[in-house]
């Protein structure tokens, strides 16, 4: 591991691409694999063209304990074998890869379409469609007494499209199947192929409850490919309006969850206070989910001190109504009652699939970005990372709550202590042929922005990953053994993005 | 019990006014766009609009400069265009439509390739700020149930279809509304061989933003309704 170790790679430091090696087949298996059996965690894994016949497949690990980025890579053609079966974080990366590239993982357990559209990133010589985006074949539990119940694309409040098929044994979940695609728009296409000014707006609408999350992750992987230094003010800002982004969506999920149980009174405070934290970012930005703040080089809007002390005034008031309204939530035996045993997800289940976010966080696995892979402001400010141990959705509602308070008091103290000078630097040109691997913790987990620029310092690859794209597995693994009646409580708990894993 | 009430106290009327009064919107909120046109400059088309700050100041269609008006819902797609921003807000459907949905209007939500933000601020017009249900209007689970359909997202390859049945299985007379940026016109997804476009049904209120506020979705609404009164424009800008 050690020359993974070695190359230099850390969040937001760009290396040239000749720094990631070229491995033969089963010496990039057993590097990712090995790795992965010592701790290390697969960050994403993607394929590009390479030439015209062949697909270069690049894996980024992450040494979370030591803070350390690493990458490797082989050369592939129409196949290789999977390395599913001895790393099951790879599932998801490789039904993408075979999906995006047309390039098949051999011995893939469930090699299935991921999101359902024909290849856009194969090599321009290869017509392979390794998944047919219309031959999509549900796993099928056969029984006199077994029965299927089909849900969505459309559902049935205002919820993003998605469909959901269980087994189910009268009202007992044996098995839940999720396909996602029905979002797929084109994101990581529309980023390598737009404009810089336009791409920072796709990247803003990659998941549009996760606005500050992604546009900050994808400005830090151009900064850095740029050497743009960002002024300390320019970092605080951006780590107010990231916490104030996780405070508002945390109290929504609080308030979702609330609504789910039927205990009225919580899901309509969160609901109404959760509009508060959106307005305190309508106040900064002008818009309530934080658009048009962070462009490359800084942030277009500062925050002078009459808006500060006013933010920092709505912030205490919107804190202590906060604590009264979750005293009451948690407070209630009912409300305990329900949330505690359902839809667990264990330890090991995390560890195996590298699930990341609270949902992490709610089963003893102390995943975050910003303490693991700290990066601007976060190197000066530590935020504590809040776990729980129970897994189920009663500890993912105790990790955002907790997190709340922590995001609450960030915010109140930077907002006292704002760095001076300016909030914004000039963002030059990209250096040719390197890499940059940009982590955020988003509120629902680790994003993953890597850019690979050509020799003209043009963008050649973005990948994109959302914190969804693992946690829909931690959701499919909750709900065996609970009951139908119990899906909506447990998808609210995860509350996981369509958008952001269709891309 | 009593934390409850503390909290319940504590929080009191949360619901807007809205339509009564003047909402007021932070100094930065971008509105609508105000156009000093440059001579010959295209009209503005606030349905392509993403309302980012890069999008004020000068440029082709003359300076822009976004106010802090939110009406600007119109019953048809040329009422978005406009050379200065003065859109062309919307009206109220026919009597008979009026008599049907003006007091009971029952919606239903189909998400077509969006990034999820439209849909956000959909939810959050049925929280206890804006409180949709005072007015009649709710969102009900089954085309079955609906008098029309609001859709958002850009209308991709893996939703149209969907979109299609869902229109199809919504009884005459229905209205569609189509809400924010990518819905009117692909949005910051426009020109990906993934969007293929709504199918051909008409719209009889489109809600331009990225997103839309929730009370520009609303004004609009009342206004297609005829729950605002007709001399309701907006004020100089």
């Amino acid at each position: 591991m050690s020359a993974l170790r070695d190359m230099g790679l850390r969040n937001r430091r760009a290396v040239p691409f000749s720094s990631v090696p070229t491995e033969p087949v089963d010496e990039f298996r057993q590097t990712v694999i090995g790795a992965v059996r010592d701790g290390w965690r697969l960050v994403a894994m993607f394929g590009m063209p390479d030439g015209s016949e062949a697909t270069r497949v690049v894996a980024v690990l992450a040494d979370d304990a030591n803070g350390t980025l690493g990458a490797t890579s082989m050369r592939v053609g129409e196949r290789y074998p999977a390395l599913t079966p001895d790393c099951p974080q790879a599932h998801a990366f490789e039904r993408e890869i075979a999906e995006q590239c047309g390039v098949r993982p051999e011995g893939h357990p469930w090699l299935k379409p991921l999101r359902r559209h024909l290849p856009d990133h194969r090599p321009p010589a290869r017509g392979n469609v390794v998944l047919d985006p219309g031959g999509y074949e549900f796993f099928r539990i056969e029984g006199a007494e077994v029965h299927e119940v089909a849900v969505g694309p459309v559902h049935a409040g205002i919820i993003e499209p998605g469909h959901f098929r269980f087994q189910a044994h009268g009202e007992d979940v044996l098995y839940l199947e999720i396909m996602l695609g029905y979002q797929h728009r084109g994101v990581e296409r529309l980023l390598e192929t737009s404009s810089a000014e336009r791409a920072i707006l796709v990247a803003e609408s990659i998941a549009g409850d996760t606005v500050i999350g992604h546009v900050g992750a994808a400005c830090g992987a151009v900064e850095a490919l740029a050497r743009c230094r960002k002024t300390p003010r320019a970092q605080a800002i951006r780590g107010i309006a990231l916490e104030l982004e996780r405070l508002a969506n945390h109290v929504g999920d609080l308030g979702a969850i609330a609504g789910d149980v039927a205990y009225q009174p919580a899901a309509a405070f969160f609901g109404a206070l959760r509009g508060d934290c959106l307005n305190l970012l309508m106040t900064l930005t002008g818009n309530r989910f934080g658009r048009g703040l962070i462009r490359p080089g800084g942030v277009l809007w500062d925050i002078p001190t009459a808006m500060a002390d006013d933010l920092r005034a709505r912030l205490e008031r919107v804190g202590e109504e906060l604590e009264l309204a979750a005293a009451a939530m948690f407070g209630s035996a009912s409300v305990q009652a329900r949330l505690e045993g359902v839809g667990a997800v264990t330890r090991p289940q995390c560890l195996e699939l590298g699930f990341v976010g609270p949902v992490a966080r709610a089963c003893e696995v102390a995943r975050d970005v910003r303490h693991d892979h700290p990066y601007g402001i976060f190197r000066f400010a530590h935020i504590p990372v809040t776990t729980a141990w129970a897994g189920d959705v009663h500890a993912r509602a105790l990790v955002r709550w907790h997190e709340v308070r922590r995001s609450l008091e960030f915010v109140i103290e930077q907002l006292s202590a704002l760095p001076r000078g300016e909030v914004h630097t000039a963002c030059g040109a990209l250096r040719p042929d390197e890499i940059v691997v940009a982590l955020q913790e988003g509120w629902r987990g680790e994003l993953v922005h890597v850019v690979i620029t050509d020799d003209r310092g043009a963008v050649r690859r973005h990948k994109v990953v959302d914190a969804s794209f693992h946690n829909w597995t931690a959701l499919a693994l909750a709900m065996p053994g609970n009951q139908i009646s119990d899906f909506p409580l447990c998808n609210k708990s995860f509350n996981l993005s369509y958008a952001g894993h269709d891309l | 019990m009593f934390e409850l009430l503390k909290a319940r106290l504590k929080q009191g009327v949360r619901t807007t006014p809205y339509p009564q009064g003047e909402p007021a919107f932070p100094e930065r909120y971008r509105g609508l766009p105000v156009v000093d046109p440059a001579p010959g400059a295209p009209p503005v088309d606030l349905g392509t609009c993403l309302f980012s700050p890069e999008e004020a100041g000068e440029g082709p269609n003359g300076t822009v400069r976004f106010t802090t008006e939110h009406r600007m819902a119109s019953s048809t797609r040329q009422g978005l265009l406009s050379a200065t921003g003065q859109v062309e807000l919307a009206s109220s459907l026919d009597r008979e439509m009026q008599r049907l949905f003006g007091r009971s209007l029952r919606l239903r939500s189909v998400v077509a390739g969006s990034c999820g933000g439209c849909e956000a601020e959909l939810n959050a017009l049925g929280n206890v700020v804006f409180d949709l249900a005072r007015f009649g209007v709710q969102f009900v689970a089954s085309p079955r149930h609906a008098d029309g359909l609001v859709i958002t997202g850009a209308v991709n390859r893996n939703m149209r279809d969907a979109l299609r049945r869902t229109y199809e299985a919504t009884p005459n007379p229905k209205i569609v509304i189509a809400v924010g940026a990518c819905a009117i016109a692909g949005g910051p997804f426009a020109g990906s061989g993934e969007i293929v476009g709504a199918p051909d049904i008409p719209v009889d209120l489109y809600v331009p933003g990225c997103p839309p506020h929730p009370l520009t979705v609303l004004d609009g609404l009342l206004r297609l309704l005829g729950r605002l009164p007709a001399d309701r424009v907006p004020a100089r800008l």
